[in-house]
């Protein structure tokens, strides 16, 4: 199989899309000729015209409403919000708007829309172009978030994305862009709510998103040659999320650590540990940890920035204490 | 009155019924909240008839508005029958939105409402939007964004604006100022001539009675016409009033407007009233046909209300149902 970037891979996806369904549309700034700054969607307006393929002004709430409006009245937009950073700017049309439209009309109305931003720190971005602000939108009723790992996870999940009747927010790691995975040729989808159990192991669980996977595979591997067997999980989507396999997983191993690049306190990690708290408590041998974001605005300097996310040594550091059966009160 | 368009009798009469229709909604409304009937508040159109009716009297069913906190004239302008906007602002299943909307999210998109708003100015981009859709796909649909002039502090407003322009959406900006934002006169809130913000993005703009149903009318067939035909985008300035408070709670006003002022729109600029003056003056009906229909209507408003409080709540198990849309 090749192996292709994710940048490539989410670039397939949506030409894929646009030429199945001529009511798919890309907006965003610097979307058509320019291709992001990331150069995710250079070509596609040479394929699909500017109709199609439309640069906005540097509006995020005004194009993301109209997006919405688009969306209610028969086109599928992709949004692009350049940096995920700015989607406080659009809370109010995704969350107010497009996330509530379908219930508050009582099933009349459907905004299919998927917005693609992204995430991730340690790209000395500083603290406006770093967050990883998913938990904010997985918390609202009537988004889906999808987060994925990979190239190969990213072309199947935008893929199913485009063609959900909802709003759903993607969060591509920005640090992955030019990662490359073995992507096949024939097309494919990949659904929501099923997580992806990456590595089978015994000892421990290890629920990982975007590339934290990747942290959570290294720590998987150094654990292993500790005599560890850490099960590696990958939700794929954090709403809907897969509830059942995450806590199967951990009714085998006992244990569990949740890794996530969003900030720790109120996050992903808070939400999926409390979950295995409340419906595997019994079947555990240790405390649920969360490995998230510090909670501080990601500073610059990189002698600062690397310290925030979390790391493949924090991780084994962390197993190795649940395996120890050591108490963590004083983490 | 405006020098009227060439139409028939019936067209005209239309929409005086139209206009009675919103008015009559409204005073129910009111009374479901004053005898605690009603769930919650609601914010009324009265005195602001002539707006919806002469812009959606020129709209076809398939053209698209999106609607606001104060939406009800809108939404039975577009076509909206009394008996599901009773149930909805009930909280009643079989209201346009089985309930789960309630008075400030009506929608009702069989006859192009795309919604009425709680966030002041937030459907800007949703209209803009269906315009987008619209030029798009080459329907030739036209959309009309209803807003007040308290919207005209929101920055959404002039991105979908500037947009429009840029794209030559056929899109119709209706700026519904009844002098008051809330509790708040206009001229404490906006700077500068409201016009200036249409042709700062070089969108042609028209001030217009807004309780002159003629004259709204006219000049919203020739909008609507030239927005089809791709002239798009429009702003309108309507000048009309409001004449209930914020929301039907807004009961003690006099710390931000008088008797006085109240007293001179309703007497001497009422829509309905000056309306019916002309019809019956330019022998298009008379006095009588005109109460006639008053009285038709106000039975109409009975039964529906009498339906609604009468009409089952959503089951239970409904809370869940809606918050996603199926994928097939």
């Amino acid at each position: 199989m090749r192996n292709i970037t994710l940048s490539k891979a989410v670039n397939e996806a949506l030409a894929e899309e646009m030429r199945l369904d001529s009511t798919v549309i890309l907006m965003g700034e610097d979307v058509a000729e320019a291709g992001t700054p990331f150069k995710v969607t250079s070509g596609l307006v040479e394929e699909f015209g500017t109709t199609r393929v439309i640069d906005t002004p540097i509006s995020e709430p005004g194009f993301t409403g109209l997006a919405v409006g688009a969306a209610m009245t028969g086109l599928r937009p992709v949004v692009d919000i350049m940096f995920g950073d700015f989607l406080f700017l659009i809370m109010d049309q995704l969350c107010n708007q497009a996330a509530k439209t379908h219930y508050m009309s009582g099933g009349k109305l459907t905004v299919p829309m998927v917005v693609r931003t992204n995430m991730g720190a340690t790209r000395r971005s500083a603290a406006q172009h770093s967050q990883s602000l998913h938990a904010l939108v997985a918390h609202i009723p009537g988004i889906k978030v999808a987060m994925p790992s990979s190239a190969y996870e990213a072309k199947g999940l935008m893929k199913t994305a485009i063609r959900d009747n909802n709003p759903v927010i993607i969060f591509e790691d920005k640090l992955m862009y030019q990662d490359k995975a073995p992507v096949p040729e024939q097309e494919y989808l990949i659904p929501f709510g099923a997580a992806h159990i990456l590595r089978e192991g015994s000892d421990i669980t290890l629920v990982a998103t975007s590339s934290m996977v990747q942290v959570a595979q290294a720590a998987a591997l150094h654990l292993a040659e500790q005599g560890v067997s850490a099960e590696v999980i990958d939700p794929r989507t954090i709403a809907p999320l897969d509830e059942e396999t995450i806590l199967t997983s951990v009714k085998k191993t006992s244990r569990a650590i949740v890794i996530d690049e969003g900030h720790q306190s109120y996050g992903v990690t808070a939400e999926i540990a409390a979950r295995i708290a409340e419906k595997a408590f019994y079947h555990l041998d240790a405390p649920v940890q969360r490995l998230g974001a510090m909670d501080v605005p990601i500073p610059f300097s990189p002698a600062l920035e690397d310290l925030t996310v979390p790391t493949p040594d924090d991780v084994v550091a962390r197993a190795l204490m649940a395996m120890r059966g050591e108490l963590f009160h004083a983490l | 009155m405006a020098k009227p368009a060439q139409k028939n009798s019936d067209a005209y009469l239309h929409m005086y019924r139209q206009m009675v229709k919103i008015r009559v909604f409204e005073d129910s409304a009111n009374e479901l909240y004053l005898t605690a009937k009603m769930p919650g508040l609601t914010h009324m159109y009265s005195g602001q008839e002539a707006v919806a009716v002469g812009i959606c009297e020129a709209l076809e069913t398939r053209d698209k508005i999106t609607s606001t906190h104060r939406g009800h004239g809108h939404c039975v302008a577009k076509g909206a029958n009394f008996k599901q906007m009773f149930c909805e602002l009930l909280g009643k299943d079989e209201g346009y939105c089985h309930g789960k909307g309630g008075s400030m999210h009506i929608a009702d998109q069989a006859n192009g409402n795309l919604g009425a708003n709680a966030i002041v100015g937030g459907s800007a981009g949703i209209a803009t939007g269906a315009a987008l859709t619209a030029k798009t796909l080459g329907t030739g649909d036209v959309a009309v964004c209803f807003f007040g002039d308290g919207a005209l502090g929101q920055g959404l407003l002039y991105e979908c604006m500037n947009m429009a322009a840029l794209w030559d959406l056929p899109v119709i900006y209706a700026c519904e100022n009844n002098l008051y934002g809330e509790y708040t006169h206009v001229s404490e809130m906006a700077a500068g001539a409201l016009m200036d913000r249409a042709s700062a993005f070089g969108i042609e703009g028209h001030e217009v009675d807004g309780q002159d149903v003629l004259a709204v009318n006219e000049l919203s067939q020739q909008l609507v016409a030239r927005a089809r035909n791709g002239e798009g985008p429009f702003f309108m300035l309507l000048n009309t009033y409001r004449y209930h408070g914020h929301h039907v709670g807004d009961i003690n006003r006099a710390y931000y407007r008088s008797k006085e002022e109240e007293t001179f729109w309703k007497e001497t600029r009422d829509p309905i009233t000056n309306f019916g003056d002309w019809l019956v003056t330019e022998k298009l009906a008379s006095f009588d046909e005109l109460q006639a229909l008053h009285a038709e209507i106000k039975t109409e408003a009975k039964a529906a209300v009498n339906y609604a409080l009468s009409a089952a709540y959503p089951a239970v198990e409904d809370v869940t149902e809606h918050v996603f849309a199926e994928t097939v």
